[in-house]
This record gives C-alpha cells, structure tokens and sequence, in this order.
C-alpha cells in the first residue's frame, strides 16, 4: 500500500514527502543540509542538541515565523519552512558557538579528525570564532576495556551514546552522569563495557570521544585510508562492512550500510575482530614440509610441486570450508571433482544446515533480512543463544519487542519519530518474545518468558506449538501441563501477530529442535498467519557451502583410512575445529600428501606437506551467502602480498599444470563465476551480487582510496622517485588508487561513504535514496533462495522422547561466547582478551551433587579425550545438562551435545 | 517562619490560610474537621466527576505554580469515562525550589489536610488511581506533617478502597525529592518520579495523555489544589468575587530582602504591588532606598518603581514586562549590587541546568562567568553584548524548557534597568558596592 504524500513548503518551493516524519529527515532525504547531532536515523528525534533549528511559518502569509526544531517538527500537509532564513542561520551557528565553548580543538591529535561530524556541522554553521575567554571544563577519561578509548572533553552532551548504549542497544552499565555543562557520559566505574554493541559508539558519537581504540594502534586518517566494501566474515549474518588498509595492514572495520542487512550497526567482534588479517601468525609464504623439515618456497616451484603430487587425480580428495568463499570452494570442487569434493564441516553440522536449507527451499515461510526481522511483532527463540551466535541479530530483535507497543502510540498519534515521547509512552512495555535455550541468553531481560531444558525438551516444546496452532501438526505426549500451558500462550501470541518470527538454528546440534521450528513455522503459514523463519547459520558461507553440497568430512575420512585416496588438498580449514584432534592426527599422518591452502597458521596447516598462503577476505574478493540466502559480494582492500593468492587462483594453476585446459580460461573472478553459473544453476545469480570487473562510470574504474588521499605519488619517494604503477585489479570494477570516477557507484561497489561537507559516517545519508531507505540503486545482494510455490511440504512427524537425566553422566551442551568461540577473531588480540577460558558449566545442585564450587577443576571425559577444567555455576541450566564453551580451546574439535562422565576427581 | 500578623490592616478574607497557626501545629483530622474540613469531600464525591471540572473551569481557577494555566482546562484534556485509559495518576507539585519562593511551605507545614482534601477532589474529577505528592527535600517538617496526615486520612477511610461508600478509590503517597530544580518542571518531576535523571520530556505529548508512566496524569501545584475544597463548598461565583481582578480568588503573595517585614500574606489576587509592599511588607528597611523588584520568584523579569502600582495578577503582570510566577517578591535595594544578585541567580540557574539541551547547559554557564568576571573587575567592553544574546539565543521555544527562558529573565530585565551599573563594573574594573 502506498503511502500518501503530504506537500511541503522549504525556502518556498513545494515538495512532495512522505508523511509520519519530521521535517529534519524530510529535509536530508531530499538533500538539504541540515546540521543535527542528537538526531540519528535509527533513532529518532529527541530534542537535547538544537542544532537543526529552522524557521516555521503558519501560512503563506506569514512573513516572521519562528523558530522551530527541525527533528520534532512533523511533515504534514502544507509545512512551511526556510533553512536559510537568517534567523535561523545565526541561531544554528550559535549552537555550534556553545558546544565550542568547552570542546577542546585539539582535531590535529583527535583520532576523529577529517572525518569528524562536529567539525562538518563547525563548517556547515559558518561558525569560525571563539568569543569566549574562559577556562574549559575537563574530565577524567575513563578505561572502558580493548575496544574504545574514551575522551570526555571532546564531549559535546547529544546523548546519542547513552540512548545507544542503554535504549537501543539494551546496555546498563554506561549511562549520562552529573548536570549541566558537566554530564558525564562513562561507567559508574573503569571497567570493560559490558555490551556486545559498544563499538558503534565509534559512529554514534558524532566526535572523538569514544574512538576506536585498535586503530589508535595502527592509526591513519580516513583521508589515507585505501577501502572497499567487504563482508564480515565472523558470522553467518553478512553484515556489510567498509575495511580501510594503508601500507598493507588493515587499519579498521567500519559499518557499511545496507538497509535489509545490518542497517547502521555492527557487533563488536564484526569490528574488531578483523586484527587476524595482520597477525603474525599469518602464512605470508609457501611451505614446503619435508621429513620434519620446513622450507620457504618460491610460488612456480610450488605449482611444479603439485604437478608432481596431482598427477592421477582421480587419487585426489579436497576439503572445502564454510569460511571461504563461492569461488574458492567452487574451484576446488572443480578441481577435484564433485565426488571427491567435502565440505569440510563437522558431520553433525553439515547434516543440521541441510536439514535448515531443505526447509527453506520447501517453504512455505521465507527467510527475513535483518530488517525484516526487527519489524516482526512475535517471536520465538528456539535453542539459540543469539547474542552470542548472530550477534547483530540480537539487535534487531532487541527492537522487534517494541514493535507492538508502538501501536499504542499510533493510536495516541504520537508521532514515533518522537523517541523519547515514545519511550515515555511504552515504558517497559513489550511485545511477545519467547526463548526456549539450554541457558540464560542477553536477550531474556526483554523476552515475555523464556524456557530452559535440554535439546530434546526444547524440541519438544516446539512440537507442541506447532501442535496447539495446527492439530495437524503431531502431537507431543507426556507433556507437563506447564509446558504444555506455555506452548498454548506461546501459541496465541504467535497467531495474534502481523509478522511473526520463529529463530531456530544449528547451535544446539538438534535435528529435532530444527524440525520444530520448521514445524512452528508451517503451523502458522498454513493457518493464514504468514511467518518468517530465520535459522542461523555458523560461519560466513555455511549457507553457501551447504547449497554448493558436499561430501561429510567422516567419508574423507574414512576415503583415507580405506587406502582409497592418499592425497587431500585442504581449504582454508583448521579441520581440528571440525573433528576430535585424535581423528584428525590420523587423518592427516595417514594421508601421503596434504595440502593446506590458509592464511593463519594453525594445527592443520601445521600438519601439512605444502602450505599455500592464501588472502583473507582483506586481500581477496569473494562472494558469501548469508543465513538469509543473500549472496553478497565481498571486494578485497588492498592486492595480496607476493607469494600471496587467492585459493582460486593456486586451485587454478594447479589445474592449468595438470593440463586442463578449460580453467585455463579462468583468468578473472567473472570467468570462474561464470563457469559456476553453468555447473551449479542454484548458485547462478551469485554473479549478479556486483557489477562485472569491466563494470565503469563514465569509462572509468571506482577508486578505493578517496580524492584526499595524501602523497599519491611521492609514497615510495625514499625508494625511487619513479611513480610505480598502480596494481592491477583484474577482477572487479575497483582500483587500488585514487584514481577513478569518484561519484556514487552501485551499493556493491561503494568503497567507502564521503561527500562534501560529509566526511563522518553520518555520509551515509548522503547514499541513500531517502534517509533508513535502500542505498541509491538498491542494497547489495541477491536472495537464492526462496520457498518453493506452491508448497506441498508437510510437517515432521517425529517428536523426540524427553529428556531423561543419567546418573554420574552429563549431557554437555555448546554454550556460545561472541569473543572466543568464533575462529578467526580468535586472532584478534582485543577480541581474544575478552575470550573465556575452556569450563565446564554446571547447575548449582549438579555441582552440589559432585561436590564442586566454582572454579574447582573437574574431570570431563569427552570422545575419548579427558580434561580437566574448571567449574562455574549457572544457576539456570537444567538438571542433569552441563555446558562446555563452543570452539574454545581445547575443546574446538569436540562436536556437542555428547553425554559424558564428570567427575571431582582425578 | 515570618508570617506577619495583618490585623492593623482592612479586614481580607482568608481562605486556604484560615486554619494556620504560623506558630503552633497544624490542625489534625479532628481539628481539619472541626473546621469544616472534608465536607467539600463528601460534597464532591456526590458529584459527577465531570460536574467538579466543570465547577472549577467556571471558577477561573489559575494555577499557583507560576504559568498561570487555566486549571479546569487543563483538566479537560484527560481522557475519562470507561474507555480512559489506568491507572491515571494526579500529583501535587511540592518541589518548591524557586529562589525566593517559600508559599506552598507554609500551606503544606499549616494545613496538610487542606492539601489532601483538595487532591482527593481533583483525583476524583479526573478519575484518578493513585496520587503523589512531591516534596521537596528540604522540607523536612513539611514530609512529617504531610506523612501524618495521610495517615490518618487513610484511617478515616478518606483514602483507599471505596472512599466513604462512593465507589471510587484512590491511593496517595509521599515522595520526597532527592532535590534538584528540574523536578520542579512537571515532566522532570514525572521523569525523577519513575527513577529517571529528572529531565524534561518532549511537549507534546503532554502529561494529561502521556504522563506518569505513560499514563494519563495532572501535575498540579500545591497552592492550587489547596482552592479546591473551597471552591467546591463555595461555589464558582463566590471564588471569583474574591478578588478585584480577573483571575478570581485569593494568591500567597511574599516579600525577602531588605524590607521591614518580610513575609506572606493571603491577599485577593489583583493586590497592587505597592499595597503588598508597603502595608504588609512595611515599606523598606530605614537607610535602604527602593530599586527594583523580582515580581515571583527568580526567574521573573524585574520590575521598578514605575511598576509598582500594577497589580499582581497574572495579566497584569505580563502586560508590565514580567510574570507573577509564584506571587513572591524578591526586593532589590540600593546598598546591594544588581550585577552581584543576578550573578548569584544565573549561579543557580547554570548549576541547576539539567544538561539535556545546548542554550541551557552552554548558554547558562557562560552567562555565570561573565557575570564573575564582571563583578570580579574583570570584564570586558564586549561582555554586555554577549550577556544579551545569550538572553536572546535561549528565548522560548529555543530551548527545550521553560528553564533557560526563566533564567533570562532577571538577566535580561538587570541589563536594561541597571546598565550603568554593569558598565561602572567594567570600567571602574570593580564592584562599585564592595
């Protein structure tokens, strides 16, 4: 349904916008600069700064007016206002005087300097001199852990890092202290931010008082910065992200919006877990490992190498990764074949994201966008620790609550641009949330209730939605009458929503917890309740990966064991966070030659005869399918070292030496797409995620590094005063220099936000069609998949046997930790100070029972391996259900959930 | 407290003062009663709710706190009847914190009851759940009183379930302020009464559809709620013959600094200034000479002698250049130093900001210390244009609330009535009174 435009008046010329906004957006969505800075688009108006004052008129007639902010204004029909009225002007530029009464011009030391929205909104106002002769106020800066530094004096009170922190974000350990021209915006304390989101204050603070604090150790300007629009690698959501790199290390990751993924925000480790790209730890050379010992080799040596090893290929096998890209995976598939091509995904996981995608081709519910999900008004949680697993869903889901409550104040008229009039209103009001997880998740302060048992338990509560909305549905027996009382409310509120959600996915390691949410899902689209099912997903292509498919790593296992094959070509994959290490150890001293195509050094490339450096996704391009089935582009920031290549490119030569002739062909990343079109129609449109290498604007390349950019020729000066040439880029549509057509370019292909007079993020405005709507040409990526039409699909008629706890034996659930249990930002030294240490998680009367407290070292016998680690108590997990940290060392390997032995001693 | 004894004076009827005893305790229950205490109670609670709005908008009835808004009017935009959202919430607006306001102490140490009566009134026309009364902090002997009287109103069956078999219930409660003048402003006071930093709340929504918790509610001052019984017993015609002017009734007025009698005094709204300061405040003190006065409270405009026969009713005021505000005269005299007084306000007011937007929190502070520096002996030939515009830039509707505004005013009046003074600072570079 279509909106009715309501007409505005500005500077006198009629315009035509939409209506229930303020004039301020109105006003930046059709292109008028208007300062602001307490406004923020994902949050609303409030008032605090004054900075977008304007004149408003009553009438045509009306030749005074007054002054009016802009932000709490609302567009309605026959607004009239004027921007340039003198008034108006003299009075923003006044504001812009007082909050420059105490900050302290120190821009030449500011990490936010040249991309500082106080020092555009300084130049925008024409403000330029201090008529003030008094001392500044100063404040004591705070310690707030790896990720921020923090330097009150720059303070200019909008508040948008507080109403971030404690109203958007859900935090509570952050808040505004003191009055006056001394509010305090810190901890009651030094000490860690608590919240999983506080590195948006980097963007949210519109100048340099919480900067990012892992740049401050590698710092450049934005001007300096080369960039390129990248996607996260440390989930399956595919947030968007701009990466900066100079002189080859990457400097910083900021949030590129992206109006269907991650809108303005990104979780903490999506920005700084990229540290792993520039760790040294990094495989920079190939290695060629011979009886015990390592050599570096030369890039043509190791291709002859492989000639030698590959010569009957028929003998070789490939492991592909759910953390490399399409392409990657596509050319080893290719190489060796789909028969011997794996996965590379632990057994269990690769059977659950099957089972997820399969319920996603069937249907009858789609998949949302992030965007989708933080508009649905009902939601259920079914066995996943969000926060800790799809962290940025968490906040979208943190606003999804909200989503019925607003209808109060549409029904007031309250205009919901008006936050604080609205969060007055709705208080603590909350829509329908449910979480049914093993444990406590960050989400259970704003979930209407939440439910904790095991995997079973918590498959079975999902049968007995889907039963209580569809009595088609089967019937789940021996039901509590709680539990069964709790499905019936959860149920209702599902039915009774415009946009219900169901989140399930692969955490629990739970087939059946996937069917019933598939099961709640079909419940309500069949009953005329039309649901999204949002299932997550592991790693940045898993979703890829499994529509690719694949072998399960077992059989190449087993390939191996069987003499069947001696050869195994490995990509980008620590196999020993796939498998228990003892399987591993064998598979790897089993197999005569092992190639290990990686960027970080770890036990498997540690293992392997040849190591071939590959690039990170900071050097490479690639293309990822996220959880929502979006294939999304991923462009490298700067060229890969010299002996550094994309896994493709080695996959290719490998090939070309072998002597087939068709990869030849594959000189270009649109060649090797094109070919992946042809053999894999499922993974087709994956081309269309960017626009082609020979993609121009106006016959030229997009630069990467912006018109700013300083010493363009004079970098290599010292060296030799001949210019050297630009690298070449081959593949995409992007230069490495500054060089290019520096106008918009389609989304997929915007390196960075900047336009003039907008050098802060807040440029982003400036890209999009209107202000929170799709960049200018529309958001990047295109959605594979979607449910089949018209849908015959039926329910799963299987309901698992509750949960029966053992004696003297455990069920060990995964318990996730957004810094430590995902791999590669295990590598980033701010991320892995944050990490916990391996434990085992036991509820207080199981720790009674084995006559442990917390911290006490128990023993943990686990597929034939035993641990020792320490106890901590979590009051809410069930009976007879311990909890193991997911992918912390040195239980990366283990696959959960598994019965096993505890013991106090030895 | 100085309460002068007004007896030489023309006989004035007293109305929500009768029952105090400057001196002695304030009446209980049974005395309250006595008095005739609680039967405007009875009498309204056999009224339809809509029939007390209705009684009060044609009283006239103004609110005492110093906006001056229509009482009744107010009232009409709470949503009632079945559909009415709850709980609704009325709260008597006790943080008296306006420098040279002292009105509602006096009504709330003398006569409690008055107080509660006059709330239970309103909550009953509003159809109101629960009632606070938010005390300023300081007001120690004030919480005491006011505790006791709830009290034993709860014990009478004034308050609570089925309030004296009408049907309607109503729960009240004492909130004493942790104490800052923000909470003072009706949605600051909201905000401190959930928890909250006691910042303004955006306007509209107003509090009558989003107020306390979200819910419909009536912030209401003290002075005003205690004319309720009155009214109820007395009728609307009765109220606003009371006074010579047009807005009806009796007003609290008060005088400080440096006059013979300082004190408060229940006089008909519309009294002249020069009756209040000369018959009951008794003229200025001997050796001090007239030279301005702050009409009700510190952030009112000054006015001067030639002013001095406007009366103090709210029009009146307006039409002088200044606002009645709470009725409490601050007098300025000739042996003490304008730039002096008017920094020490501007201290308060700076101090007081509650931070939340620009001109308030910058403006203000900045206008403290120019203020210093020219009364220190160190100001500028520039410093007088900055102290305009900083009264102009935080002008009403440029900020978020009525503080900044408020605090202009004594600035803004100081500079067009004192000039000389602020210039014979800067040139003599001293304070010519020290």
């Amino acid at each position: 349904m279509a909106i009715e435009k309501v007409t505005v008046y500005i500077e006198k010329k009629p315009y035509k916008v939409k209506p229930h906004q303020s004039m301020l957006q109105a006003c930046l969505s059709l292109g008028f600069d208007v300062p602001f800075f307490c406004w923020h688009p994902a949050m609303g108006s409030v008032g605090a700064c004054r900075q977008c004052a304007v004149k408003l008129y009553t009438s045509e007639r009306d030749e005074r007016g007054r002054l009016v902010m802009s932000c709490l204004w609302p567009a309605i029909e026959g607004t009239r206002i004027s921007i340039q009225d003198p008034e108006a002007v003299a009075f923003r530029a006044n504001v812009i005087e007082g909050l420059m009464l105490n900050h302290p011009h120190d821009c030449p030391v500011c990490d936010e300097g040249g991309e500082c929205h106080l020092q555009d909104m300084t130049v925008m106002t024409g403000h330029d001199y201090r008529r003030t002769r008094f001392a500044k106020r100063t404040f004591h800066n705070q310690y707030l852990g790896p990720f921020l530094n923090h330097e009150m004096n720059r303070c200019i009170q909008c508040y948008r890092c507080v109403r971030f922190y404690r109203e958007y974000a859900g935090g509570n350990d952050f808040n505004a202290f003191a009055i006056r021209n001394l509010v305090y915006f810190g901890r009651q304390q030094d000490g860690v931010l608590e919240n999983e989101f506080a590195g948006n204050l980097v963007e949210v603070c519109p100048t340099g008082v919480f900067t990012d604090k892992t740049l401050k150790q590698h710092y450049t300007r934005k001007w300096d910065l080369t960039m390129a629009p990248s996607i996260c690698v440390h989930c399956g959501l595919g947030c968007n992200i701009t990466a900066g790199e100079r002189y080859g290390m990457l400097r910083r990751i900021l949030n590129r919006y992206n109006s269907e993924v991650n809108g303005y925000f990104l979780c903490d480790r999506g920005r700084y877990g990229y540290e792993f790209v520039n760790n040294e730890e990094r495989v920079r050379k190939p290695l060629l490992r011979r009886a015990g010992q390592t050599g570096v080799i030369s890039k043509d040596a190791v291709i002859n190498h492989c000639a030698g090893l590959f010569s009957k290929d028929d003998q070789v096998i490939g492991i592909g990764s759910p953390r490399a890209s399409l392409e990657a995976n596509f050319a080893l598939r290719t190489m060796v074949g789909p028969d011997h091509f794996f996965t590379g995904m632990s057994d269990d996981e690769s059977r659950l994201i099957s089972a997820m995608l399969k319920v996603l081709r069937e249907g009858p519910a789609r998949t949302p966008s992030l965007q989708d999900i933080e508009h649905s008004d009902a939601i259920l949680i079914l066995g996943e620790d969000v926060t800790n697993v799809a962290p940025r869903m968490a906040l979208s889901l943190r606003q999804s609550v909200r989503q019925q409550p607003l209808q109060l104040a549409e029904k007031l008229r309250i205009p919901l641009f008006l936050d604080h009039a609205v969060r007055e209103l709705l208080q603590d009001a909350k829509g329908p949330l449910f979480i049914a997880t093993p444990a406590a998740t960050r989400l259970d302060d704003v979930a209407t209730a939440t439910y904790r048992a095991a995997p079973e338990d918590l498959a079975r509560l999902g049968f007995a939605i889907a039963h209580a909305l569809d009595a088609r549905a089967p019937h789940v027996p021996d039901l509590s009458e709680e539990v069964r009382a709790l499905a019936e409310r959860i149920s209702h509120a599902l039915r009774d929503a415009q946009h219900p959600l169901v989140v399930s996915g692969p955490s629990c390691g739970s087939e059946a917890i996937i069917q019933a949410a598939a099961n709640v899902a079909r419940g309500l689209c069949t009953t005329g309740h039309p649901a999204g099912l949002s299932f997550i997903m592991p790693e940045c292509n898993s979703f890829g990966l499994s529509l690719m498919g694949g072998k399960m790593l077992n059989a190449a296992f087993q390939t191996v064991e069987e003499g069947a094959t001696d050869s195994v070509i490995i990509l980008e994959n620590d196999l020993y966070r796939r498998a228990p290490a003892p399987v591993v150890d064998t598979f790897l001293n089993t197999a005569r030659h092992v190639v290990v195509l990686d960027y970080l050094a770890n036990r498997t490339t540690a293992k392997a005869e040849l190591v071939l450096p590959t690039g990170t996704f900071a050097e490479t391009d690639g293309t990822l399918i996220n959880n929502e089935g979006r294939a999304q582009r991923s462009f490298a920031v700067f060229p890969p070292g010299e002996n550094i290549q994309e896994s493709w490119r080695w996959l290719r030569d490998m090939m070309v030496i072998a002597g087939r002739r068709e990869e030849n062909s594959w000189q270009t990343l649109d060649e090797l797409l094109t070919a992946m079109a042809t053999t894999l129609p499922a993974l087709a449109r994956a081309l269309e995620a960017a626009p082609p290498a020979a993609f121009r604007m106006a016959g030229a390349k997009l630069p990467r590094a912006p018109q700013r950019y300083s010493g363009r020729t004079a970098i290599l000066a010292n060296i030799n005063v001949s210019e050297p040439r630009p690298p070449d880029d081959p593949d995409t549509p992007l230069s490495f220099t500054m060089e290019g057509y520096p106008a918009q370019a389609p989304a997929a292909v915007t390196p960075f936000f900047w336009s003039g007079g907008w050098n802060s993020i807040q440029a982003t405005l400036k890209y999009q069609e209107e202000v929170n709507g799709p960049l200018r040409g529309g958001d990047a990526g295109v959605r594979l998949v979607e449910p089949a039409q018209p849908n015959n699909g039926s329910y799963f008629m299987i309901v698992p046997p509750a949960f029966e706890p053992r004696t003297g034996e455990w069920l060990l659930v995964p318990l996730h930790h957004i810094f430590g249990s995902e791999e590669l930002s295990r590598s980033a030294p701010a991320v892995l100070e944050l990490a916990p240490q391996a434990y085992v998680a036991l509820n207080p009367d199981d720790a009674l029972q084995l006559g442990v407290q917390t911290g006490k070292e128990i023993t943990v016998d686990l597929a034939g391996t035993r641990y020792r680690l320490p106890v901590k108590i979590r009051l809410e997990l069930p009976k007879g259900v311990a909890g193991l940290p997911a992918g912390v060392p040195p239980l990366e390997g283990i696959s959960l959930p598994g019965w096993s032995k505890l013991s106090a001693g030895q | 407290m100085a309460f002068s004894k007004n007896t030489s004076r023309r006989f004035v009827e007293k109305i929500i003062t009768k029952n105090i005893r400057p001196e002695g305790e304030p009446p209980d229950l049974k005395a309250y009663e006595k008095a005739g205490g609680y039967q405007a109670l009875r009498k309204a609670l056999g009224m339809d709710p809509k029939a007390i709005t209705e009684l009060v908008k044609a009283s006239n009835l103004r609110g005492r706190g110093g906006a001056g808004f229509l009482t009744g009017q107010k009232w009409s935009f709470v949503p009632v009847g079945k559909d009415a959202p709850h709980p609704k919430y009325l709260v008597a607006n006790a943080d008296e914190m306006e420098p040279g306001t002292f009105k509602d102490r006096l009504l709330l140490e003398g006569d409690p009851h008055q107080l509660i009566e006059g709330m239970i009134i309103a909550a009953r026309a509003l159809e109101a759940d629960v009632a606070y009364i938010f005390l300023r902090g300081e007001y120690t002997l004030a919480a005491q009183r006011v505790r006791r009287a709830i009290a034993e109103s709860y014990a009478r069956g004034y308050l609570s379930k089925n309030i004296l078999g009408s049907g309607y219930s109503l729960e009240m409660y004492l909130h004493i302020s942790a104490g800052r003048y923000m909470c003072g402003e009706e949605t600051g006071l909201l905000n401190a009464l959930e928890g909250k930093r006691a910042n303004p709340r955006t306007k509209p929504p107003f509090p009558q559809i989003s107020g306390l918790w979200g819910k419909p509610t009536i912030v209401q001052n003290v002075e005003t709620l205690a004319n309720l019984p009155h009214i109820i017993q007395n009728g609307a015609e009765w109220f606003k013959g009371l006074s010579p002017g047009q807005s009806g009734g009796s007003k609290l007025y008060g005088a400080s600094g440096k006059v013979r009698q300082p004190g408060l005094w229940e006089l008909p709204m519309g009294t002249p200034i020069r009756e209040i300061l000369e018959e009951y405040a008794g003229g200025m003190r001997d050796g001090v000479k007239f030279r301005g006065l702050l009409p009700g409270g510190a952030s009112t405009d000054f006015l001067v002698e030639e002013h001095l026969d406007v009366r103090m009713d709210f029009d009146d005021v307006h039409k002088a250049g200044s606002r009645m505000g709470t009725g409490t005269m601050i007098i300025l005299d000739d042996k003490t130093c304008p730039v002096g007084m008017v920094r020490n306000l501007e201290h308060f007011f700076a101090q007081e900001s509650c931070g939340w937007c620009t001109p308030c929190w910058s403006g203000l502070p900045w206008a403290e210390q120019t203020l210093t520096a020219i009364e220190e002996g160190r100001g500028e030939a520039h410093d007088l244009e900055i102290l305009a515009h900083i009264t102009r830039w935080v002008a009403p509707g440029n900020t978020f609330c009525a503080l900044a505004p408020g605090a202009a005013e004594p600035l803004q009046s100081a500079l067009k009535y004192f000039r000389e003074d602020f210039e014979r600072h800067i040139k003599e570079k001293r304070c010519p009174w020290r």
